[in-house]
């Protein structure tokens, strides 16, 4: 069987947020690019399936839509250990056209299971994965926490409203993935450093495809009123500000 | 024309959530100048039905079936799908919440409409169509322009006020063909957590750090959210550690939550932490440590140590509730 994990280039968690061009555009100066760390995640657990030959997992491949300033990510995944990648060479516009050129590989190669992760921490679209399983016609399952192999069979943690479901699914199938599908994730040795410079890494060329949505604008967070304190021997004074200021209890 | 809003049932219930949902699409129709369809599926008793009427539905479709046994996110697609069409839906609304996160991004494809996940505010224009969502984890804001004939949304939970408007919505039931889905996830399991405030459904969330020092400290923490009629929460290190269960740990890589009023107790305020709670209405912070960024998200704040000051708090609550 093989695992297709999808991924995505983010500015690193703790970037300062700026905007260039009257906030039409991200300033990318001084920014860390990383795996968005869902992408991380399920690549892990790819990799922790992968090595129990009980399993029976062949190959494990990452695949990203973006321009070529993506492949120090794209590396990353490979020195983390993905066995190949697959970059699809283009602008990720928007949700739609990211979801119908990762379909594109998906028709001419195919897997049992795509990981996507549940939202990306740039554009928070939570989109990719469902689109990507409506494009194919596959089913999908979302809020996923857990998956494992039993017997040839993908069985599939995901959480619902007030707890969790074990489900079983028919493959192909997409899985969204969020917390729990890994404890940490795995970060590259040296030796898988060197390995990956090897690893192959295909470019395809994107398809003819529009975007639905479009940003035409940032806007920062409104900030906070100033914070007001209370004295730590008197928290009375505190909910009494919340029942008849705030108004809230 | 209409805006449809797919409105999920909980054991044949409907939730705040549920109420938010119709009275944010009531809103978006009015800005359209069109009627608000209210859709069900799954059995859910027509009285419970006719309150979605009280939030401005116009008309409510519960699809039902006898064999419904799953939450399959292609079957689900192909059921609003069609009532989409039917209904000529110009806006199509669901929660931002597990299962709306599950059949939203299908439906786009499936109905080539563009996708605006997580909106917190009304379009901010309907000609072109934009709306305002989340960027960056919260650290910014995006005006998204949707290029298509039909738009859906998500709204981010806890973020429209609920408007009750007296509206005699009739209901219209529809029969699903389950069987002719071909349904390809099968459940084999369920474990719910009974009995417990559920995060994401909170009105007050009180949350604890690493600055709690242990998991032993809890108990004035948990009385507190008692009291309050709150849940509980935690930053990432500590369920990490198994100090508190993993469902309670908020943030970037945990549960998002816009509770009304939430606590953070010896909480640092890390941006990935931030970006699961900052859209909190009130933020109430206490940190021994001044500069923490925590108290820069909060709007009170108490300078103090968490081991000391709960307990005070707790008899404070007790008092002023009069018990
Ligand atoms: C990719 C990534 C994703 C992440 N996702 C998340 C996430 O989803 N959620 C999350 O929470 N974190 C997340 N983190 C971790 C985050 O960066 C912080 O490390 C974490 O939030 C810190 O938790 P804390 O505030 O409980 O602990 P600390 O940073 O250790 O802070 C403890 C606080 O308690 C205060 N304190 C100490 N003693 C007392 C006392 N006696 N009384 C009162 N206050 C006291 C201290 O002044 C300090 O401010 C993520 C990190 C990365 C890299
Ligand atoms: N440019 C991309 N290339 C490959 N996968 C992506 C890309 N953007 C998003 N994804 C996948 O879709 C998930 C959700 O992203 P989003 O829909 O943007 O929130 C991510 O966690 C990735 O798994």
């Amino acid at each position: 069987m093989k695992i297709l994990v999808c991924i995505s280039n983010v500015p690193d968690t703790t970037t300062k947020v700026r905007f260039v061009d009257d906030y039409k555009k991200l300033d990318i100066t001084g920014i860390q690019w990383v795996i968005n760390p869902w992408d991380e995640l399920s690549l892990t657990r790819a990799l922790e399936l992968k090595e129990d030959p009980s399993n029976n997992i062949q190959t494990v491949t990452v695949a990203h839509v973006g321009l070529v300033s993506a492949e120090p990510t794209i590396r990353k995944a490979l020195a983390i250990g993905a066995d190949d990648a697959i970059r699809i060479n283009a602008e990720p516009s928007d949700s739609f056209f990211v979801a119908a050129q990762l379909a594109q590989v998906l028709n001419t190669e195919s897997y049992d299971l795509i990981l996507c992760g549940i939202e990306s921490s740039d554009f928070n679209g939570s989109s990719v994965g469902g689109m990507l399983a409506e494009f194919l016609g596959y089913p999908s399952v979302s809020s996923v926490s857990g998956v494992k192999v039993e017997n040839g069979q993908f069985f599939i943690n995901r959480e619902i409203d007030g707890g969790k479901e074990i489900v079983s699914i028919t493959t192909p199938a997409v899985a969204i993935v969020q917390k729990g599908i890994a404890k940490e994730p795995r970060i590259a040795a040296m030796r898988g450093i060197m390995m990956a410079r090897t690893k192959p890494l295909k470019v395809l060329e994107p398809t003819a495809m529009e975007s639905l949505t479009e940003v035409v604008g940032y806007e920062m967070p409104k900030p906070r009123a100033a914070c007001k304190f209370v004295d730590s021997e008197n928290p009375r004074q505190l909910i009494e500000l919340l029942q008849n200021e705030a108004k809230i209890i | 024309m209409s805006v449809l809003i797919f409105v999920e049932n909980w054991d044949g219930k409907f939730k705040k959530l549920s109420f938010e949902l119709i009275s944010y699409g009531a809103k978006v129709a009015e800005m359209l100048n069109t009627e608000v369809v209210a859709l069900s599926v799954g059995y859910v008793e027509e009285s419970e039905l006719v309150k979605l009427g009280n939030y401005g539905a116009t008309r409510i479709i519960s699809a039902v079936s006898d064999n419904m046994n799953v939450f399959d996110s292609q079957a689900y697609t192909s059921i609003i799908a069609d009532i989409a069409k039917q209904e000529h839906a110009k806006v199509i609304i669901l929660s931002n919440n597990n299962s709306g996160k599950a059949v939203a991004p299908r439906l786009s494809v499936s109905l080539k409409a563009g996708l605006g996940a997580g909106v917190s505010k009304l379009p901010l224009s309907i000609d072109p169509f934009i709306v305002y969502k989340k960027v960056y984890s919260g650290n910014a804001f995006s005006n998204l322009m949707i290029k298509t004939d039909i738009s859906i949304l998500t709204l981010a939970q806890n973020s429209f006020e609920l408007i009750e408007t007296a509206n005699n919505a009739g209901i219209t039931k529809v029969v699903i063909d389950w069987n002719g889905l071909s349904v390809k996830t099968k459940v084999i399991e369920v474990q719910k957590q009974s009995g417990k405030i559920l995060l994401t459904d909170a009105d007050v969330v009180v949350s604890g750090g690493r600055g709690m020092k242990s998991p032993d400290n809890w108990p004035p923490l948990a009385e507190l959210a008692d009291l309050l009629g709150a849940a509980t929460a935690c930053s990432r290190p500590v369920s990490d550690e198994g100090w508190r269960p993993h469902e309670e740990h908020t943030g970037q890589t945990g549960k998002i939550i816009a509770p009304n009023l939430y606590f953070a107790i010896g909480i640092s305020g890390a941006t990935q932490h931030l970006a699961g709670v900052s859209s909190s209405k009130f933020i109430v912070a206490i940190n021994t440590d001044k500069d923490a960024p925590i108290f820069s998200a909060a709007q009170y704040g108490i300078i103090g140590d968490a081991g000391k000051v709960l307990p005070k708090l707790v008899e404070a609550v007790k008092e002023l509730k009069g018990k």
